[in-house]
Formats: structure tokens, C-alpha cells, sequence
């Protein structure tokens, strides 16, 4: 098991290194040139030769690239080059923003989800699921900041309830986590009915009712724990998700994370914001899948880490 | 002797998105105490649908039962409260399911699927009493009880079987429903596991119903057969009365003649011309009508009478109606 976790974690060194070099590439590639946006319209060529030298700019890709990976991996993510501010300052008040919005999302979208899809399943063709089916289509096929406008203008402007934007009191979390998590409470309120509604019907189920088990126990004892190795993927996809959906929820309430500030970064091609931000969110999912490929061999006995 | 289970005239539907299936048309079917019965038939003749509907665990929302009755000793099955059935199911009545594979829970462990019977049906043993119990229901079997701590998935298709047979037998059943419990195994492993079968239930006192397509088990382990066709049992009386070859249904006369007879001179099998009638669409009289070489427009135009030809052998074909000349 150490072993194996050594070995993941040493695997996801190629992969950063893959994300990043791939974001940094598109950067570059990418129209527009950052040093003209920084010296203004109004400045001289020479202005302009000379900033982009400042930032390294006039070097090839790989060179800039391999520089700022070398920084980076002492420790220094750099100034950002519109707001001359320290990133990892900047990035150690916002990143626990994000962090809480995300797991304040993870948790009511897995406590409310994952019930509510054994619900759905255990009482299959009924009209709750049938509730629960049309709730679940509706969180996942509309768009994210659509929904989260719907909460501003419904629970702020009309019922006066809660804070429309920001992140000052506890209270302002509760409607961007509520939009930040829809999409995956669906997704995790299906999948849960749909691998539990499959494993209900599975040989070893009707066994265990033959036995003389009480259907509760049949289902939470028997089908769910064989249910549960898909659900904890569906959580560890959750991450992913949740991290790029932060970017439009944060961006929606005005929420002081790394998702707003990302998309900003990204829009004024703020090279060191962007690539500290892919940096932080890889190595985030990364973790995550880690800890779920740990987590299978916990909950089911005919995993075996490690292979040979 | 008195019947321990007795199923009247029962019709099972599955609701299917496409059609209604009808499994079980006017089943009818007694076991008395301590009996063998060998349950014969070919696909989709609805033995396990029998099975099933006895224990009340038909797939919920598709499978049904229509009409009929269902009898364990003076309890009626199909009105039964569910707290009733929980008592009855793996106490009184417990099942060995058609694919041994796929019978048991792949994450708990081997032990723990047997103790749960007995945590079930007998909350008052003590842990150790449990425990003591698993392991000597696991050396009758013949799976080493060190072995209790081990995944499903660590056993051979043979050892998974008999660790569901020590299931089905450690509350010490009155009456066993085995569907085809050594179809999946190997020849030589099916004899053992028969005969082990037959020493526990003789050991315990229980009924089986044994579900086989094989008439050679049937012989060898039986002491009464019942022939299902499309729904219905078409024949049912003693070993002896059956295997006469005297009289029988043209169904089983059939299956006689798929058997390989070594001792004839007849050169090759004769199978049973056509297929069994659509259980989607069953025809109005006799459901073997259209593969039988008797067939006449009496059994087209109504379900033959079960007759009873000897004490204890009936036959559901108008070929033995009293006063007929028989065959
Ligand atoms: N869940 C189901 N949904 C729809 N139809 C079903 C279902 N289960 C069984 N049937 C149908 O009911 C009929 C009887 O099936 P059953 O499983 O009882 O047959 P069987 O005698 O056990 O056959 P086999 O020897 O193959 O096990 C068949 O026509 C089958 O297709
Ligand atoms: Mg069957």
C-alpha cells in the first residue's frame, strides 16, 4: 500500500509537468501580446521591446517555461505582471475561499445525493423518483451561472435572504455553494440510483432476501456497500468538477477564490496567475484520485493494490 | 403422508415492457415432508419462477402472482405478512439459486454470509455457539473452516457452491428449493455435491424440491418426480410409476427419448420436434398440442384434465381420460 502510494505520487510528477507545459503552450500561442497590454496603447516600440524583455518574453517558450517550473519549484510563483503583487501571497488568502466553497459543495451534493439516489432506486417508478429524476435533469442541463443568477434574483433580490456576491460572513457562502454543487448532487443522486438499482437486482441480493433479511438491511448492508466502489469514483470526479465550476460561480458572486481570479488572469494572459492557478488545481485532483484509488481497496476486498 | 408445501393452480406473470410473460399457468404441485422431488422441464418451463413465488421474492414490480394458492404447512404464502415471510425465508424454506457464481456477496466474507442465517433465525445463540456452528457446517460441506475468513472470489466455482449449500442448510430448512444447484459444475464435482445434498438432507429431515434438466439425476436422487411444461406440471407421481416408461405424457415420453440408451440398437437420439409454446402468446388447449404426434382437436380447443392413471401418478393429457383406451 506505501509503496503504491509512493509510486502514484511519483506518477503524477510527468502529469503536472504535461498540464502545465500544455497551459503554458496555449499561452503563448495564444493572439495578443501581454506586454503591449501592460505598457498601454500609447506606448513606443522600444516600450514595449523593453517590458517584453523584463518578462522574458523575447525567450522561446521552453526556455520561459523551464524557468518558471524552476522558480516554482523553489518556491517562488512569481510577481503577476498587471498587478505587481506577490502570487503566492495572493494565492495564500484566496485558495482557502475556494477550498471551503468546494468542500461546502462536495458535502451537500455527496450527503443529500447519495440518499436521495438510494431513495430514488429503493422506491424506483414512484413519483418521488420520478421528482427526483426531473429535479436532477433540470440542476444538470442548465447552465452554471444560469442557476446561479436564478438563486441571486430569487433568494436576494426577492425573499431577501441571503447575499447576492462576496465572501465576508458565512451566510454569503450559502448560495454559491448551493449552485457550485447542483450539477454534481444530480450527477451523484443518478449514478447512486442507477448502479444501486442494478446491484438490487444482482444475484446476491436476492440471496441475501432469501436469507430472511430485512429489506433495509438488504439494501444498505448488501447492495449499497457493492454499489459503493462506483459512487466513490463518481465523488472523486466531483473534485474535478467542482474545481472547474468554481471559475464561473466565483466569477457569478463575486467570490474572492482562485476561480474569479484565474479568469481574469486568463483574459489578460497574466502568465504567473495562470500557471500557479493549473498548478494548484492539478496537484487538488491529482490528490483526489489518489485517495479514491486507496479508497477501492478499502471498500472492496478483490482490489489489490500495488499489482506485482 | 402430509404435504408440506402445496401450490394450488397457480398463474405467475412478468410484466415486460414488450408483453405479458406467462410463466406459471395453472402450476400445480405438492411436497410432502421430508420428500425428494425431482422438478424436470426444459427452459423457460417456469421451475424457477416456482421457486421463486414460493419464497415471495419474484423481481419486484414485474413478477406477479395472478391467481392460485401457495401452502407452507397451514400458512397461506401468498397472504402472508412480510414479518411472516422473513421468519419462513432461510428458517423454513431456503433456496439454492440457479448460478452458484453470482449467489454470493462479493465483499463480505465467506463466514460472515453463514453466520448471517444464524444471526437471523437465531438471535439467541451466543457468538461462540455461531461460530462453532459455521465451522461444522462448513467441514460437512467439505471446505476447511479456516477458510472462513476468505472472499468469495478466493473460492473455485466448485467451493462457492458448496458454501451456498452451507448456507441454505445451517438453519436446518424443512424444506429445500434447490434450482439446478450442479448445472454450472463439472460432472465429476456434481455427483459429489448430489450426494453430499442428500446426506445433509437426510441428516436434517428436510424436503427438497431438486430442479434439474437432467432425468439421470432425477433417478439416481429422487424419490418422486414432477414434469413442468410452458407453466404447468404435465406429469407428477413416484420414481417408479414414471420411470415404468408405462404410461406417460408425450412430453415425457419425449425426454426419455433424448436420453442416450446405450443398451438399444437405435441409431441415433429422437429429440422433441418444434419448440415449447410462446409464453408470451400460449395457445388456448393443450400447450404441447403443436409438438405432439396425438394431437387432435380436442386438445387445441381446451387444457386437458389432470388424470390420475395410478394412486399417486397423474397425467394432464386427454391420451388417459377415463374411458379412453389409454396407449
Ligand atoms: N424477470 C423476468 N422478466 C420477464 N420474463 C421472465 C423473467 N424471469 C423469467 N421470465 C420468463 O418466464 C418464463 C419462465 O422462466 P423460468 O426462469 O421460471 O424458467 P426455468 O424453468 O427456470 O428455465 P431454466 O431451466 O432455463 O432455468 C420464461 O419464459 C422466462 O423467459
Ligand atoms: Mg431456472
Amino acid at each position: 500500500m506505501i509503496k503504491y502510494t509512493l509510486r502514484r505520487i511519483l506518477l503524477m510528477i510527468p502529469v503536472i509537468i504535461g498540464i502545465t507545459f500544455l497551459v503554458h503552450f496555449i499561452l503563448m500561442i495564444s493572439p495578443g501580446d501581454p506586454a503591449q497590454m501592460i505598457v498601454g496603447p500609447e506606448a513606443t516600440l522600444e516600450d514595449i521591446e523593453m517590458k517584453r524583455h523584463e518578462l522574458g518574453l523575447d525567450q522561446p517558450q521552453v526556455v520561459q517555461y523551464l524557468k518558471y517550473m524552476w522558480n516554482a519549484l523553489h518556491g517562488d510563483f512569481g510577481t503577476s505582471w498587471f498587478q505587481s503583487f506577490n502570487v503566492m501571497t495572493e494565492f495564500s488568502h484566496r485558495l482557502p475561499y475556494t477550498l471551503r466553497l468546494g468542500f461546502l459543495a462536495i458535502i451537500w451534493a455527496v450527503a443529500l445525493g447519495i440518499p436521495l439516489g438510494v431513495i430514488s432506486a429503493v422506491r424506483h417508478n414512484t413519483i418521488v423518483d420520478y421528482a427526483l429524476t426531473v429535479l436532477s435533469l433540470i440542476l444538470v442541463s442548465a447552465p452554471a451561472f444560469w442557476i446561479g443568477m436564478m438563486y441571486q434574483v430569487f433568494f436576494s433580490l426577492n425573499l431577501r435572504w441571503l447575499p447576492a456576491s462576496g465572501a465576508s460572513t458565512w451566510r454569503h457562502y450559502i448560495l454559491p455553494a448551493l449552485s457550485l454543487g447542483g450539477g454534481v448532487f444530480a450527477t451523484n443522486c443518478r449514478t447512486t440510483r442507477t448502479w444501486l438499482l442494478d446491484t438490487l437486482r444482482s444475484d446476491f441480493v436476492r440471496t441475501a432476501r432469501a436469507k430472511g433479511n430485512k429489506e433495509v438491511t438488504v439494501v444498505f448492508k448488501h447492495a449499497l456497500r457493492n454499489s459503493l466502489l462506483p459512487i466513490i469514483t463518481q465523488i472523486g470526479v466531483n473534485f474535478s468538477i467542482i474545481m472547474g465550476g468554481s471559475v464561473i460561480t466565483e466569477t457569478v458572486y463575486a467570490f474572492p477564490g482562485i476561480g474569479s481570479y484565474l479568469i481574469n488572469a486568463v483574459k489578460a494572459k497574466d502568465v504567473p496567475i495562470v500557471m500557479a492557478s493549473i498548478l494548484v488545481v492539478a496537484v487538488i485532483v491529482g490528490i483526489t484520485n489518489l485517495v479514491v484509488d486507496l479508497m477501492y481497496a478499502v471498500v472492496d476486498p478483490r482490489v489489490q493494490l500495488g499489482g506485482k | 403422508m402430509e404435504n408440506l408445501l402445496e401450490i394450488k393452480d397457480l398463474n405467475v406473470i412478468y410484466k415486460t415492457d414488450e408483453a405479458i410473460v406467462h410463466a406459471l399457468n395453472g402450476f400445480t404441485l405438492s411436497v410432502k415432508k421430508g420428500e425428494t422431488l425431482g422438478l424436470v422441464g426444459e427452459t423457460g418451463a417456469g421451475k424457477t419462477t416456482m421457486c421463486l413465488s414460493t419464497l415471495r421474492l419474484l423481481p419486484d414490480q414485474v413478477g406477479e402472482v395472478v391467481s392460485g394458492s401457495i401452502k407452507y404447512r397451514n400458512i397461506d404464502i401468498l397472504k402472508a405478512s412480510k414479518k411472516e415471510m422473513l421468519k419462513l425465508r432461510g428458517a423454513e424454506i431456503s433456496m439454492i439459486f440457479q448460478d452458484p457464481m453470482s449467489g454470493l456477496n462479493p465483499v463480505m466474507r465467506v463466514g460472515d454470509q453463514i453466520k448471517e442465517v444464524l444471526n437471523l433465525h437465531f438471535p439467541d445463540m451466543s457468538p461462540k455457539d455461531k461460530d462453532a456452528r459455521v465451522d461444522e457446517v462448513l467441514t460437512l460441506v467439505g471446505i476447511t473452516p479456516e477458510r472462513k475468513d476468505q472472499f468469495p472470489h478466493q473460492f473455485s466455482g466448485g467451493m462457492k457452491q458448496r458454501v451456498v449449500i452451507a448456507m441454505a442448510l445451517v438453519a436446518e430448512p424443512k424444506l429445500l428449493l434447490a434450482d439446478e444447484p450442479t448445472t454450472a459444475l463439472d460432472v465429476t464435482i456434481q455427483a459429489q455435491i448430489l450426494a453430499l445434498m442428500r446426506e445433509l438432507k437426510e441428516k436434517f429431515d428436510s424436503a427438497m424440491v431438486l430442479v434439474t434438466h437432467d432425468l439421470g439425476i432425477v433417478a439416481e436422487f429422487c424419490e418422486s418426480v414432477a414434469v413442468a411444461y410452458a407453466g404447468e406440471i404435465v406429469e407428477s407421481g413416484t420414481i417408479e410409476q414414471v420411470f415404468a416408461r408405462d404410461k406417460n405424457h408425450p412430453y415425457t415420453k419425449g425426454l426419455f427419448n433424448c436420453i442416450p440408451d446405450l443398451t438399444s440398437t437405435a441409431p441415433r437420439l429422437t429429440p422433441i420436434p418444434g419448440y415449447m409454446a410462446n409464453p408470451r402468446d400460449l395457445p388456448k388447449g393443450c400447450k404441447f398440442a403443436n409438438r405432439c404426434a396425438h394431437c387432435t382437436e380436442k386438445c387445441m380447443a381446451a387444457v386437458p384434465e389432470m388424470q390420475e392413471v395410478a394412486p399417486g401418478h397423474f397425467i394432464k393429457c386427454n391420451l388417459f381420460e377415463k374411458g379412453a383406451s389409454g396407449q
